[in-house]
């Protein structure tokens, strides 16, 4: 299935919502969505990965780097997904213990350091 | 009787997807196990990833080789035409590492990638190829009927 990116207003927070495959192809076009969160001043960043059905290192990449954008910004950046075979890619290449993830957008939103939650 | 798939395609994203595809069609009929099959789709694209990206980088116009085979397990081998050196190494990186703000995506995305391939693939091997200039990535998986 192709990508297909969707974002939504949640109190403070933007909740992109991923579908599809990310992989080597469609990965750019969720970094130019993200980018373009970011710089139009998005600073409490979800992304939804419920209806991802393949991620792979470049996607993998793409979700590191707005993390890191957010966070040299003052802002936060969480994920939510509740897939195991998705979970499962997360801990093999231990991104587990460096994204915040959350089985919903709710919890993602209620967990959020920088305050705000819904 | 042993069964031979390949599949050459010109090294651009956008194919890394056919690959995947086919991989696992050609899986499935070697009757690799159903619960394998996201773990054999995500290793051959990771493969085939690594070969596109080092194409790319070094301007290569070869195709990327993926040969499967069934000879009483799955084999897949995924070769690239890149310079050896270049090829080989990059362990997966700890989790401190990844956060780091000094690494580059493309440094994360391909230890990332060594981290999936090594974790999904009990029986993997990188090596040099026997004939010219490049490397095969090889994943074998067992199948399930006797």
């Amino acid at each position: 299935m192709e990508l297909s990116l969707a974002t939504r207003a949640v109190g403070e927070h933007t909740v992109l919502e991923v579908g599809g495959e990310v992989d080597v192809y469609t990965a750019p076009r969720l970094r130019e969505r993200l980018l373009e969160l970011i710089d139009g001043g998005a600073r409490r960043v979800v992304v939804d990965l419920g209806r991802v059905d393949f991620l792979d290192s470049t996607g993998l990449g793409v979700l590191v780097g707005a993390l890191k954008r957010l966070r040299s910004a003052g802002g936060s950046f969480a994920l939510v997904c509740d897939k195991e075979p998705l979970l499962k890619i997360f801990r093999i290449t231990a991104l587990d213990q460096v994204f915040p993830l959350h089985p919903t957008v709710d919890a993602a939103i209620s967990a959020d350091p920088t305050g705000a939650g819904a | 009787m042993m069964a031979t798939v390949k599949l050459s395609f010109s090294p651009a994203p956008v194919h890394v997807r056919t690959a995947r595809l086919v991989g696992v069609a050609v899986a499935r009929r070697a009757g690799v196990r159903e619960d394998l099959l996201d773990e054999v789709r995500l290793a051959i694209g990771e493969a085939c990833t690594r070969a596109v990206a080092l194409h790319r980088q070094y301007g290569l116009a070869d195709p990327v080789l993926v040969e499967m085979s069934d000879n009483g397990a799955y084999s897949v081998r995924v070769v690239d035409r890149a310079p050896i050196e270049a090829g080989i190494g990059l362990a997966a990186l700890p989790p401190d590492e990844l956060a780091k703000e000094s690494l580059s995506e493309d440094a994360l995305t391909t230890g990332v990638g060594f981290a999936l391939l090594a974790g999904f693939v009990e029986d993997l091997q990188v090596r040099p190829v026997e004939e010219g200039v490049g490397t095969e990535v090889r994943m074998v998986w067992p199948v399930g009927r006797s």
